[in-house]
């Protein structure tokens, strides 16, 4: 069966499983969501978003939308993907289904809990109803196929003037299961004024399955909110990710999502800031180290609707091999939006004959005041700095190696926790075979 | 120590070095002087292993060992050292890991293990003083911003901490004012000993007032048309380089 025809058949399945309310908006919406997936399908490459980016050989695949064989997991065998050296709460899934064992959630002054016990429970009514797919992109089909689906995944809601003292860890896992999983988490996050929170979030699958994770996740912060969000990308070879992540943020709000992308088959961060207010200040980072046949695309794009706001954006990549990436950075600013800051950089080395990068910076720009800046560079390693350190006793390769350390620095260097920013630090220099104690 | 017998190199086929004979001994300071585009800084390269200028013909010897063979480190390793008239600048690297690495690199190549901590420390404090380099400076990015000055004081800064056998100061005092130059040139001064050798490549007489050279050798087109004592750099800087013929 055609994975467009299973998905319909799954649809029906959820839809009449009664796990679901039939009576909430959340249906309504879901029914429509459906209804629009279907009309478009999944997108091609003849779409111009998806122009460079293929799903097809992920899409080949024969996937099982809700798996039947529950598998456990021991922490023992997962304690590596956490970054376990700090307190957190965490928030885990297995196979797409909710780990109480491996998770700490809590309801004490701040909500870090289920989307799908928040789905349903009329509790949370207000804020699903005010909040929920109001911000996900209603035109990309994929996003649509979400929405359809929502039920698992994380629910964070923090009320006005909390700062969460620990992080957020939200992880999905994938074990060895017999079928090829296709896995829709549906992510809710909601900072009220004055809250401050920092999410990490992962996915990892446990072995050489082939996996399909459609991911959303709607963000919103509220005035002078702080949130931090991290994604760690780090899967393996047969595990693919489509990550659509859409922030709104309200006055004087900061808001900075940072993706670290170093595996998977082929991985699409879709990232859309929408700033409502003024002296909003958004952050997009992002470092890609991948190499064999890898794909990363990272799609961003920032709505700057008001004045005196700022946005910054530093992307960093390194493909090997036939690696392939592409980068298509936004930046929308409207007749409105007077006074406001926009700096985005997107600098990439590629050190394989085959890789290549597509890159592509937008701007449109409608106001007339306003201070806007793209830079985007391709190149290889500096020869003459090459030649300087091995002059200095470095051999070739470590010197390589710590030049394109040097590289991703910068990105590295925006990391807020500093166990996390050790981790990546880590996984960076592990990725380019780097001595640490640099 | 060093010998260059017969030294012909160039780049993208067009010849720079004809035919270059140069013995250093251990203990000594040889000047070579001559006008832009004579070559100065081509050989200073070719003796460092920069891969790209050609050797065509002639060899490079330290120490009875033909190094024509060996990678930029692999010298750098036996003891070669140069001071880049322009020093890069790294990024995310400071200077204080930079120079970690070197020295713990060479100490690895010559099967020592890495040098304590306590120690390194030690060795850093003791030689930034001599350049009297402001220590924030070393925790910085390699070169990052730096002025010219700053840029060539560390290059000296690292000459002192990885102790040379052959420095080679291609165009140390360009970019330096006076004051930045006698502090580089009281370093190089005070590292100076029986066992090693300074080769220094400038265009103009004033930093030899400051290192003073055993040997002056003047390179036009390629080759050194004469040599001399001290003297020589004086009568250069008089007569100009046309004098010689």
């Amino acid at each position: 069966m055609k994975l467009k025809d299973k998905l319909a058949t799954s649809f029906f399945e959820l839809e009449n499983k009664g796990i679901l309310d039939l009576e909430s908006n959340v249906h309504e919406i879901r029914s429509k969501a459906f209804a629009d997936f279907e009309a478009k399908g999944f997108p091609t490459k003849r779409d111009e978003e998806w122009k460079y980016t293929s799903l097809k050989s992920v899409l080949n695949e024969d996937y099982t939308i809700f798996p039947k064989g529950e598998n456990a997991v021991e922490l023992k065998d997962v304690k590596k993907y956490f970054i376990h050296e700090i307190d957190s709460y965490k928030i885990v899934f297995i196979d797409g289904v909710y780990s109480s064992f491996l998770s700490e959630t809590t309801h004490e002054g701040i909500d870090i809990c289920l989307m799908s016990s928040a789905l349903k429970k009329p509790k949370y009514k207000i804020i699903i109803d005010h909040y929920f797919n109001t911000i996900a992109n209603k035109e990309e089909s994929i996003t649509s196929l979400n929405t359809a689906f929502s039920n698992q995944g994380a629910y964070i809601h923090i009320p006005k003037n909390k700062v969460v003292p620990k992080p957020i860890q939200v992880l999905h896992f994938s074990t060895k299961n017999k079928e090829n999983l296709f896995l829709q988490p549906r992510n809710l996050i909601v900072v009220d004024e004055n809250s401050h929170v920092q999410i990490i979030e992962r996915h990892q699958s446990l072995s050489d399955n082939v996996v399909l994770t459609n991911s959303v996740t709607e963000i919103f912060a509220n005035k002078r909110a702080i949130v931090d969000y991290y994604k760690i990308q780090n899967d393996q070879n047969n595990a693919s990710l489509i990550d659509q992540t859409f922030v709104q943020q309200k006055d004087n709000s900061i808001v900075s999502v940072n993706t670290y992308s170093f595996g998977g088959k082929l991985t699409r961060n879709h990232l859309e800031f929408n700033q409502i207010g003024e002296h909003i200040d958004s952050n997009l980072n992002g470092i890609t180290i991948i190499g064999n046949k890898q794909h990363v695309d990272n799609h961003t794009t920032v709505f700057h609707n008001e004045p005196n706001c700022e946005s910054h954006e530093l992307y960093k990549g390194i493909y090997s091999d036939s690696s392939t990436g592409v980068f298509n950075g936004k930046v929308i600013v409207a007749k409105k939006a007077q006074k406001t800051n926009a700096f985005q950089q997107n600098n990439n080395i590629l050190l394989g004959e085959k890789a290549t990068i597509n890159t592509k910076p937008q701007l449109e720009i409608f106001a007339d005041d306003v201070k806007c800046s793209h830079g985007c560079t391709i190149g290889q390693l500096d020869e003459s700095a090459l030649f300087y350190m091995q002059q200095r006793g470095i051999p070739e390769k470590s010197a390589k190696g710590l030049l394109l350390y040097a590289f991703c620095n910068d990105a590295v260097d925006k990391i807020k926790i500093p166990e996390l920013k050790s981790r990546i630090s880590k996984l960076i220099a592990s990725k380019l075979d780097v001595k640490l104690g640099f | 120590m060093l010998i260059i017998k017969n030294l012909h190199a160039s780049v993208n086929d067009t010849k720079i070095l004809k035919g270059i004979n140069l013995e250093i001994k251990a203990g000594e300071v040889h000047a070579i002087m001559g006008p832009n585009g004579s070559g100065k800084s081509t050989l200073s390269s070719v003796i460092a292993g920069n891969g790209v200028y050609d050797v065509d013909s002639g060899d490079i010897i330290l120490e009875n060992e033909s190094i024509l063979e060996m990678a930029p480190e692999e010298r750098a390793h036996k003891g070669i050292f140069m001071s880049f008239q322009y020093p890069v600048e790294i990024p995310g690297v400071s200077t204080i890991n930079f120079i970690k690495t070197a020295i713990n690199e060479k100490r690895k190549a010559q099967g020592l293990e890495d040098l304590p901590a306590k120690n390194m420390l030690q060795l850093i404090k003791e030689k930034s003083e001599l350049l009297e380099m402001d220590r924030k400076f070393l925790s910085r990015s390699l070169n990052q911003g730096f002025s010219g000055g700053e840029k060539k004081r560390n290059e000296i800064f690292q000459m002192a901490m990885l102790d040379p056998k052959l420095a080679i100061l291609d165009e140390t005092d360009s970019g330096l004012d006076i004051d930045a130059l006698k502090i580089v040139a009281n370093g190089v001064n005070k590292l100076k000993n029986e066992n090693n050798a300074v080769l220094v490549i400038t265009h103009y007489q004033r930093l030899l007032d400051y290192i003073v050279p055993d040997f002056v050798h003047v390179l036009k087109d390629g080759k050194i048309i004469k040599s001399g004592g001290k003297e020589l750099a004086l009568e250069l800087e008089a007569k100009g380089y046309d004098w010689v013929k």
